[in-house]
């Protein structure tokens, strides 16, 4: 290790950097894109579900439930059926997602509270209208089975309603989100830079005239990787003034601890990024890897599906991935109010993957010089 | 070209030793058991065409790859254990431009003195006059991937001779160049020389590999001749012949056929002929008239070409060096 030489490929990179607009663009592009993407279009809050109704009570207290479902924007009521196979059939159609049942009996049930007085019915093939679902389904009140449409694979009961988010259905907004987003964000750029930043000088032949030189591989992929960790740090203030400005987002626990734990996780990142860039033969193929790398962490991390939610297998394969540890870090200290010596399980997590990638990093960087 | 006599003055210290360097890729042997001599202040040429282990051959004198068997010593210092050591006293100029493309002149050049250990007035003194000696002054704020062929040339040596190393180590490096430029590389080629660097060059130019002190051909990963370029010519086994024939294709076609022609080439409107036999040419005279009876044949001093054509053709029969070793 030789920091003058260190210092010399920092300094070229840096130039070349700021000479490529593509990857600068990219820098800023991708955060702010991505940012207004997952904010705004990609809202979690389903809302204007098509839906039917079969209001088979049709008494003055169903009839403003049903009103005041309607109004809560969540269910958009398309249908109103006089039987329940009418309901079976638009589902089975895609016409409508859900349905809400209320029984001939449901001003007794809603008296005595021992049966579910109502019901709604969703398609189950979606998932994100079956979350939706979850999400009003708070309250216990119906836990009813509704004939075949319940039986059926692909679509079950939900039970009950969640009546006081009908009122607020900003419940899963931004605020959720864009936390998560800076893991997101960091895994596709820290990975794809780097990866191609160090494939880059393989492909293009630079590599064969500094291997002649004194330089070594670990200088050269240190100096080559040390820039990017100051262009996470960048990109994570972007996100967080973003999300601050436009969506209000808070940072309820420490500034300081956010940085602090960003960085471990843009460590982590880049390490993957090296690994990746001793396997792949061109900055195609680093591209490539870095986006099989890039699914697997957004699917199963918790960012999209609830981690509880998923099967003990793919929690466990979750439990690998940088993004699993780096959510659970970045919610509990921007929302929750954490303190990182409460979450040093996640960071011990963090450490060890980066340990772990540059062990093998380096074992097989030797081996690809030959 | 003439070639320039090797420097008498100058001490015959040995730069490179091989002995039975051989690198095999999977199943390929690119380089088969290679013995080299190379002395210092000499140009020393690899001639041969491509995919014969000349690229193979440079890489593992440079230390960027191991051999598979054999050993090697390059300024004293064994390969590929003292890589590194190697590393501070050679410069390699690639086949292809690989400097970076997207830094300017200097950039590139300020970079590979940092990384050689070159710092303040010694780097800037240093720079100056490479730019000075390569005519790279004006070229100083360009960015490099905008240079002309020779630009990247003068540029690509400028940067192997930045820390000015004993040995350098040149793989086919006029292969993109105009003639005129090639011409004044060879010409910096030959200052270094004369300045005590050790030159290595492998070509594919007939006119370059005349100009070296010394040769290797290399074929299919062997080396089939080695010496200086006057006395590869003069140790020729064999003869060459001027043809001059009505027909020369149909001349050719006849002669190309026969055992103890080594190659017949067309040369404007009469033929050039190498045979294996060393006579005044009396048997090519019976064997040519017998196609044309107005044919007439002269002998020729031989050529480089001759010599390379020999011996690439004729390795299956004279495989000398080869037998030496296996027997």
């Amino acid at each position: 290790m030789n920091l003058a030489r260190l210092l010399a490929v920092v300094r070229k990179e840096l130039v070349q950097l700021a000479r490529d607009r593509l990857t600068f663009a990219m820098i800023v592009g991708i955060p702010t894109l991505q940012l207004l993407l997952f904010g705004f279009a990609i809202n979690l809050d389903i809302r204007h579900l098509p839906a039917a109704v079969l209001d088979q009570a049709d008494t003055a207290r169903s009839r403003e439930l049903v009103a005041e479902l309607a109004s809560s924007q969540v269910l958009d009521f398309r249908y109103r059926a006089a039987l329940p196979q009418q309901l079976e059939e638009l589902m089975r159609r895609g016409r409508i997602s859900a349905a809400v049942v209320i029984p001939p009996d449901f001003e007794a049930r809603f008296e005595q509270a021992d049966r579910p007085a109502w019901q709604v019915i969703v398609d189950g093939s979606d998932q994100s209208v079956q979350a939706a679902a979850r999400q009003l389904a708070t309250f216990p009140l119906a836990s009813l089975d509704y004939g075949g449409a319940a039986s059926r694979p692909g679509a079950a009961a939900v039970p009950g309603v969640e009546i006081v988010n009908f009122y607020n259905p900003q419940r899963r907004a931004p605020v959720n989100t864009v936390p998560g987003l800076i893991g997101v964000i960091l895994a596709m750029t820290m990975v794809i830079f780097t990866a191609m930043a160090i494939v880059r000088e393989r492909e293009r032949g630079n590599m064969e005239m500094l291997i002649a030189t004194p330089l070594s591989p670990f200088e050269l992929t240190l100096g080559k990787v040390l820039p990017y960790v100051g262009i996470g740090l960048v990109q994570v203030s972007l996100i967080l003034l973003l999300g601050w400005f436009v969506f209000g987002v808070p940072v309820r626990g420490s500034l300081f601890d956010v940085y602090l734990v960003a960085l471990l996780y843009i460590g982590a990142m880049l390490m993957l990024g090296v690994f990746i860039s001793t396997l792949a033969r061109s900055q195609f193929q680093a591209m490539q890897m870095a986006f099989f790398t890039f699914l697997p962490q957004i699917l199963l991390s918790g960012f999209m599906f609830p981690y509880e939610g998923m099967p003990v297998a793919a929690q466990w394969l979750a439990e690998i991935f940088p993004l699993t540890h780096f959510l659970r870090l970045i919610r509990g200290i921007m929302l929750r109010e954490a303190g990182i010596g409460e979450l040093w399980p996640e960071m011990a997590a963090l450490a060890a993957f980066i340990v772990v990638m540059l062990a093998i990093a380096v074992r097989r960087f030797r081996k690809t010089l030959d | 070209m003439n070639a320039t006599p090797a420097p008498a003055t100058l001490p015959r210290e040995e730069v490179i030793v091989a002995r039975g360097l051989t690198r095999r890729f999977g199943d390929l042997v690119a380089v088969d058991s290679l013995d080299l001599d190379v002395r210092r202040a000499e140009v020393y040429g690899f001639l041969g065409p491509n995919g014969c282990g000349k690229s193979t051959t440079i890489r593992m004198l440079c230390g960027l790859l191991a051999p598979s068997a054999g050993e090697v010593r390059v300024l004293g210092h064994a390969l590929p254990r003292d890589a590194e050591a190697v590393k501070r006293s050679i410069g390699y100029m690639t086949q292809k431009f690989s400097l970076y493309d997207d830094l300017s002149v200097r950039e590139n050049l300020e970079f590979l003195a940092a990384v050689h250990g070159l710092r303040g007035e010694n780097a800037r003194r240093r720079l100056d006059s490479l730019y000075e000696r390569y005519r790279l002054d004006d070229l100083r704020p360009r960015l490099a991937g905008t240079l002309s062929g020779g630009q990247k040339q003068r540029l690509a040596l400028a940067a192997a001779v930045l820390h000015e190393p004993e040995l350098l180590l040149l793989d086919e490096p006029t292969s993109a160049v105009d003639p005129q430029s090639r011409r004044d590389f060879w010409d910096s080629l030959f200052d270094l020389a004369e300045a005590g660097t050790t030159l290595v060059v492998s070509t594919h130019y007939m006119d370059e590999a005349e100009r070296c002190h010394r040769l290797a051909i290399l074929d299919r990963g062997r080396l089939v001749a080695d010496g200086s370029p006057q006395a590869l010519m003069a140790n020729l086994p064999g003869a060459t012949f001027r043809v001059d024939c009505a027909e020369p294709r149909r001349m050719q076609q006849a002669l190309s056929a026969l055992p103890h022609v080594l190659g017949v080439a067309q040369i404007g409107a009469s033929l050039r002929v190498l045979t294996d036999r060393r006579d005044d040419g009396s048997w090519l005279d019976s064997q040519v008239r017998a196609v044309e009876t107005e044919a007439r044949v002269e002998p020729t001093s031989p050529n480089l070409e001759d010599v390379f054509v020999a011996a690439t053709r004729t390795r299956p029969a004279a495989p000398h060096r080869d037998t030496e070793r296996t027997a």
